[in-house]
């Protein structure tokens, strides 16, 4: 059963395309998270699934009800906005109880939903104070208490983080993600942060320039990247993608990439032998020689290429090195010395390449 | 001497510098200031000696004022003053939030409609009177029209009606000054964050309900600003008064800035016109310094949290 259902949805605001045929099937306890650049339509598409814009063509349908023409009230969802949204003159307790209180939910069954509420979210010592005398965290938690306390069919949350300092950010995310684990509700969750996408989601939705990218589980996202835009977007430092060549060496199809020769994925199709090709290399898949990746089975694969600069982060050292006239970044173990303009060697997980079309920008291999 | 002497020229280069900021905040400063407590200062100075036509020396205590307090005059204004002030204050921040409610709801025409209620706030009182004293008047005013249309039993004389008069100065001053509240109270309006509105939508509220539960509440401290400044509009409130009714039918819409005016130079008493004048400044502080001690309270509590 699907929680959300997309169809084809646009969104024009004047001449300008916001969303141009978008599809998503989001199922039942999934945990979606919409990432993309700003401006990019994910917040838009958010709005428009929870009502608060209308599409200009295209269906939502959410727990299998299309809800085009119905009210935002009316659609069984649940909001956490990014500014909060706590209504500034209403206790705690009131800014959770206010949209029972709309729909005429009975005194003692609101009292029942608040206390279960709160109890999750530990902000019962908070229930009788202002918005304004909690701090961020605080008010993100009764922000997503409101969101809790209906029970909705879907929960919506904008950016839900982004207001917070960096060390909050980090708890809250992990709490998110407890919390969906514990009630198993399903969750469209929009960010710019590609962090956020890949610790909490069970699927992601990259989006850019109003289309969606690519749709998968987050693994597949980062491994196997649909196109450029979304090898460079996820990821922190992004995919080093490299103009290489592909060729056939004693029958075997190999990526050239100047004077480095390395094994291409089986998966390529031979047409490509002897046309350019974009090599995508993740930076963790480019380490100390010593490194064995996975299990210890692959084969063994070496580089050697100049060391530009090293950028030491403590828990790993991120190297600038040149390959075949690309500066490209690797991440090696933080004991290992490298000097800046001398040649190294690498070990490379050649298991994890990915071959992009450099005309279409897409995942050929 | 481990600190370098300052160069002697420095000090004086920098005070010729900050010259410019002198001349426009102290010079000014010190002339209004001079003019607000030198008057006032030597208005309660004269409201305790014996002076009539002219001032003098002398010292006769409370005399002017229990004299003031005790005139028929005084209570009819000050009477006056409670109906005109709850009246006018309370109407004038009504119809401007229903004026800015209206507006928010970005109608066509917003910018021409706006321009056009805030245009009697550039009017001054006098005009504002003497055109509504021609409106109200029942030979030649609203009432004239009505009959002339054909409704000939329509009556709309309160202009001269010993027991209404004062609400014509109210209507007046609405006309006046809800443009005026209609520009706070829409900024107000549009500064509530658009998230909220969207949350109380989610949550389910209607549009009444989202005005009454979510958007009024956060525009109290609006709505007091606007009510207070109103309400020291009213106390001083004169020129209004003046051309539209001259203070009658009779006493009937007397008020304190007359009665000082009456005093001090219709019957030269100096003396018992200070005493109005300095009753009226206590009943403007009766409103300004609640007013200043909440602000303090309030920017203290959010200073705290």
């Amino acid at each position: 059963m699907s929680a959300l259902v997309i169809r084809d949805l646009h969104k024009r605001f004047g001449a300008t395309d916001v969303l141009k045929g978008i599809n998503l099937d989001i199922d039942n306890g999934d945990f979606t998270v919409l990432v993309g650049p700003s401006g990019c339509g994910k917040s838009t598409l958010l709005n428009i699934i929870a009502g608060l814009e209308t599409a200009t063509a295209g269906d939502i349908e959410i727990d299998g009800r299309v809800v085009n023409a119905i009210p935002p009230k009316d659609r069984d969802i649940a909001m956490v906005f990014q500014t909060y949204a706590l209504y500034p003159s209403m206790t705690v307790r009131q800014n959770i109880t206010f949209g029972m209180e709309c729909r005429n939910v009975p005194k003692p069954q609101q009292a029942t939903a608040l206390e279960r509420v709160a109890k999750l979210l530990q902000i019962e010592p908070l229930l009788a104070r202002k918005p304004a005398q909690l701090s961020g965290g605080q008010r993100q938690r009764v922000a997503m208490g409101r969101a809790l306390v209906r029970d909705p069919k879907l929960f919506l949350f904008d950016e839900p983080l982004s207001n917070l300092d960096a060390k909050l950010r980090v708890e809250m995310r992990m709490e998110i993600k407890q919390l969906h684990a514990r009630i198993g509700a399903s969750i469209v969750y929009v960010t710019h942060d590609q962090i956020e996408a890949m610790t909490m989601a069970t699927r992601i939705a990259v989006m850019h320039q109003g289309e969606i990218q690519q749709f998968a589980d987050p693994d597949t996202i980062y491994n196997r990247p649909a196109n450029l835009f979304v090898a460079r977007f996820m990821g922190a430092p992004p995919m080093n993608t490299i103009p290489a060549r592909l060729e056939a060496h004693a029958g075997r199809p190999v990526v050239v990439v100047g004077d480095t020769h390395l094994p291409a994925p089986p998966s390529i199709a031979p047409e490509w032998l002897g046309k350019p090709v974009i090599l995508g290399i993740r930076p963790e898949c480019i380490a100390e020689p010593t490194r064995q990746f996975g299990d210890g089975t692959a084969p063994s694969l070496t580089i050697t290429a100049p060391v530009e600069m090293t950028e030491p982060t403590g828990a790993e050292t991120i190297v600038v090195l040149r390959l075949g006239g690309t500066k490209i970044l690797a991440r090696v173990a933080p004991d290992i010395r490298l000097v800046p303009g001398a040649p190294a060697t690498f070990a490379v997980d050649a298991r994890k390449l990915c071959l992009f079309d450099p005309q279409t920008e897409r995942l050929i291999a | 001497m481990s600190h370098a002497a300052p160069s002697p020229a420095r000090p004086l280069f920098a005070g010729l510098k900050r010259l410019p900021e002198f001349l426009v905040i102290w010079v000014p400063l010190l002339l209004s200031a001079g003019h607000v407590v030198v008057f006032t200062a030597w208005t309660t100075w004269i409201s305790f000696t014996p002076s009539t036509l002219v001032p003098v020396d002398g010292w006769v205590g409370w005399r002017n004022y229990t004299n003031v307090l005790a005139t028929r005059n005084w209570k009819i204004a000050f009477d006056n003053l409670l109906i005109f002030g709850a009246g006018f204050v309370i109407l004038t921040a009504l119809v401007g939030l229903l004026l800015a409610i209206i507006i928010d709801q970005r109608i066509r025409g917003e910018n021409v409609l706006r321009s056009i209620f805030l245009y009697p706030m550039a009017v001054s009182f006098v005009v504002t009177g003497t055109v509504w004293s021609w409106l109200l008047n029942p030979g030649m005013g609203i009432q004239k029209l009505v009959n002339d249309w054909g409704w000939t039993s329509f009556r709309f004389d309160w202009l001269i009606d010993r027991d209404m008069a004062i609400w014509t100065i109210v209507i007046a001053g609405i006309w006046q000054s809800s443009g005026f509240a209609m520009a706070l109270f829409l900024a107000g309006l549009r500064s509530v964050e658009a998230d909220l509105i969207k949350a109380a939508q989610i949550d389910g509220a209607g549009p009444v309900r989202i005005y009454t539960r979510v958007i009024l509440p956060t525009l109290w401290p609006i709505v007091i600003a606007v009510m207070v400044i109103l309400l020291q509009f009213a106390i001083k409130t004169f020129d209004l008064v003046r051309a539209l009714t001259g203070g009658g039918p009779g006493l009937a819409t007397q008020l304190p800035a007359l009665v000082v005016y009456d005093f001090m130079f219709q019957r030269g008493h100096l003396g018992r016109g200070s005493a109005a004048a300095v009753l009226m400044l206590l009943t403007l502080l009766g409103v300004l310094l609640p007013y200043g001690a909440w602000k303090y309270y309030q920017r203290r509590r959010d200073a705290r949290a």
